[in-house]
């Protein structure tokens, strides 16, 4: 307590001006550092709302039309999709590996993990495009194009899934795939950015914020991915 | 690299790296088994374990101080709940569509 205060009697007295990574308006630099914190996980509670609204209707769609929902599900192929997780799995570790690095002052390890984080970005990008290119061969797009005739419901031989419901599938699996993926190029552009000002030398073991708000951002990017995978391509895949 | 050594970080972001492949994979393999109604329970399971490490190790909610943090986190969470609950409670007991 004592501490603390002893630094912003210091941290007001010199204005901030002898440090240029402190702004004026802030008394210490760890106030500076939670404030920025506490707003991005602000922005991320608006962004589980957002994407939390897309999961509610496929809950909702999944309870009633499970057959044709896990029927779709299965025509998707789960392999790409796991290795996307993973991929994204590797981006956050490179990611927290990035702030490490800043904070030990190893710039050409913290460009490195940057770089790294930035492939992985793409790579799941090229996957996912590889993803729809199918979807796209295989008319599940939903629109006048679409089709799903005689697809069997997994576990009932008998049955065909109905299209219209499984277009119904189709149109959350590209909304919810295409927004994370929007996401994804948003964050890379972040990345790009972070990259530059690294590049720069602005980050120090003393200053590195931004590598950890954009590190929130992109983290939060994976967690949806967490639960799109198994949500979306593993519904009801036993033989 | 050797006077950071004391609070080195490095082990627990490489448990919790092999621990989130891990999932991924036994997310992945448990989906081949038929748990009748388990199944989705079990994905989901997986699903907020994986987040869990993610958010308390990666994003560094373990060990965070501040109050209006965690006040943002846990009424996140809430209001998800309330979201998907409700709506759920309504669609799950009503004869609609």
């Amino acid at each position: 307590m004592s501490d603390s205060s002893v630094v912003a009697v210091h941290g007001e007295a010199h204005g901030g001006t002898d440090d240029p990574a402190l702004r004026h308006h802030f008394a210490t630099e760890e106030q500076q550092r939670n404030a920025s914190s506490l707003g991005m996980w602000i922005f991320l509670a608006t962004e589980v709302m957002f994407f939390g609204g897309l999961f509610c209707s496929y809950l909702i769609y999944r309870h009633w039309y499970f057959g044709d929902f896990a029927a779709a599900s299965k025509s998707i192929d789960a392999a790409l999709g796991g290795t996307n997780t993973a991929v994204l799995i590797c981006s956050s570790l490179t990611v927290v590996l990035a702030i490490w690095a800043a904070q030990t002052a190893q710039r050409t390890l913290m460009l490195a993990m940057l770089i790294l984080t930035m492939l992985f970005g793409l790579a799941f990008l090229g996957i996912k495009g590889k993803e729809y290119k199918d979807k796209f061969d295989e008319h599940h797009v939903p629109g006048s194009s679409f089709s799903f005739e005689h697809e069997q419901i997994p576990g009932h031989p008998d049955q065909y899934a109905n299209p219209r419901h499984a277009e119904i599938f189709f149109a959350l699996y590209f909304i919810m795939t295409g927004l994370h993926a929007l996401h994804m190029i948003v964050g890379l552009g972040v990345f790009t950015w972070l990259l530059t000002m690294a590049w720069k030398g602005r980050f120090t073991p003393h200053y590195h914020t931004p590598l950890e708000i954009g590190g929130l951002y992109w983290h939060f990017v994976d967690i949806v991915w967490i639960y799109l995978f198994p949500l979306l391509y593993l519904i009801d895949r036993h033989p | 690299m050797s006077v950071h050594a004391k609070s080195s970080p490095l082990k627990t972001y490489f448990a919790v790296w092999i621990a989130l492949l891990f999932g991924t994979f036994l997310t992945y393999e448990v989906a081949k088994i038929d748990l009748g109604p388990f199944n989705a329970a079990v994905a989901l399971i997986i699903a907020t374990t994986k987040a869990l490490l993610v958010a308390l190790f990666f994003m560094h909610l373990k060990g965070a101080g501040e109050r209006l943090l965690k006040l943002v986190v846990i009424s996140t969470i809430f209001f998800l709940f309330i979201l998907l609950g409700l709506a759920m409670a309504d669609y799950g007991t009503r004869g609609y569509h």
